[in-house]
């Protein structure tokens, strides 16, 4: 577990590096991410890094917790606009999923992309 | 001599204890009515937890720094956990390099559906100019979402709150609307969820499905990076 953690940490902490040093617009976890999905490619996942970040992302919710308290911070500013923002953010969510899953299923067939081609391309 | 209930209160107010325990009973609580429920949307652990945690707090007058002091300790986990999505998108590499193109497309196209229909929105109903500037990165992870908004004119501290409610509406109506539009196809659910409601939509994916999960988390960080190159231009193109 302890490995687990630490490869993870080590991810994050080498993204946190980059993204300041290049001054580049994404968090250092989302970098963080990316370099240990480029090192999975190369090596592939091992036991021990599989169990911790399957134990992490089952709790991915909770971690979200105090962040979302923080809305409290904001009731004031969002009193007198309140009744719209959540109109505004409830539409243009639904929108944004919908045009984008249709726009991912329609673009997958103009490429002559079907499901059933999964199974082939995992071989490699 | 018997100590008061206030004495005690003093103590537990300032160690970190009181609302780190709180904050983990109260969304063990929430997921196990969840559960119980049979995941029925408006009982969504964050949101319940949320809603839950803020009373406490309004009721008892401690501010949220406070709070946080004890919280941060669960704040951490984000970090690794964000980088552990690593794990279920190289599971699905596969998937992932024979979609690339299609991907890429639709994940532009739903960047610039969330930056327009808020705009769209954001006139029809009249806010003012600020929080207009303050929504428009709203999709986006939070530490992302507040450096556009800064850089668009925006109240990066407004926009955090309007993230995080991103998320949690994403999140609520995810499943549901998944599966009245029958989009059964695992990875468009999981790029939708991402793009529209960046890491709290992502949670809600996993619970869903792993591969959704997985293609939620890259949307998300793609999303992330894409916004910022798109937001600053659109604001000067649309003249806001």
């Amino acid at each position: 577990m302890v490995r687990g953690i630490t490869a993870l940490l080590v991810c994050q902490l080498a993204g946190e590096i980059t993204t300041r040093a290049l001054n580049l617009p994404a968090p250092g976890p989302v970098l963080g991410m990316l370099l240990l999905f480029g090192i999975l490619l190369w090596r592939g996942a091992p036991d021990w890094l599989d169990q911790v970040g399957q134990g992490l992302l089952r709790l991915l919710p909770l971690f979200f917790v105090p962040a979302g308290v923080g809305i409290m911070n904001h009731a004031q500013l969002m009193q007198t606009e309140w009744l719209a923002l959540l109109a505004i953010l409830l539409i243009s969510t639904v929108v944004t999923m919908i045009t984008t899953a249709g726009a991912l299923l329609i673009l997958s067939r103009l490429a002559g992309i079907r499901k059933e081609h999964e199974g082939a391309t995992k071989s490699y | 001599m018997q100590p008061k209930v206030t004495d005690i209160w003093v103590y537990l107010a300032q160690t970190p204890l009181l609302w780190l325990t709180a904050t983990l009973v109260i969304y063990y609580l929430a997921d196990i009515v969840y559960q119980r429920v049979e995941q029925w949307p408006p009982a969504n652990p964050v949101l319940i937890s949320v809603v839950i945690l803020i009373t406490f707090l309004t009721l008892t007058g401690t501010p949220y720094q406070q709070y946080f002091d004890g919280a941060q300790f669960v704040h951490f986990l984000l970090g690794p956990a964000t980088v552990a999505l690593a794990l279920p998108l190289w599971r699905y590499a596969g998937r992932l390099r024979h979609m690339l193109a299609p991907l890429c497309g639709a994940l532009l196209i739903g960047s610039l559906t969330s930056i327009f229909t808020v705009v769209i929105l954001g006139r029809l109903f009249g806010v003012s100019d600020i929080t207009l500037r303050s929504l428009i990165p709203r999709s986006v992870t939070t530490p992302i979402a507040m450096g556009i908004s800064e850089q668009i004119g925006g109240l990066p501290s407004l926009t955090a709150a309007l993230v995080i409610m991103t998320g949690i509406i994403g999140a609520v109506i995810a499943r549901d609307l998944c599966n009245h539009l029958r989009i059964d196809d695992q990875a468009a659910r999981g790029l939708a969820i991402g793009v529209a409601s960046h890491g709290i939509g992502t949670a809600r994916a996993f619970q869903m499905n792993p591969e959704a999960g997985a293609f939620a988390g890259l949307a998300m960080g793609l999303n992330g990076a894409l916004t910022t190159l798109l937001a600053p231009l659109l604001v000067r193109l649309l003249g806001l």
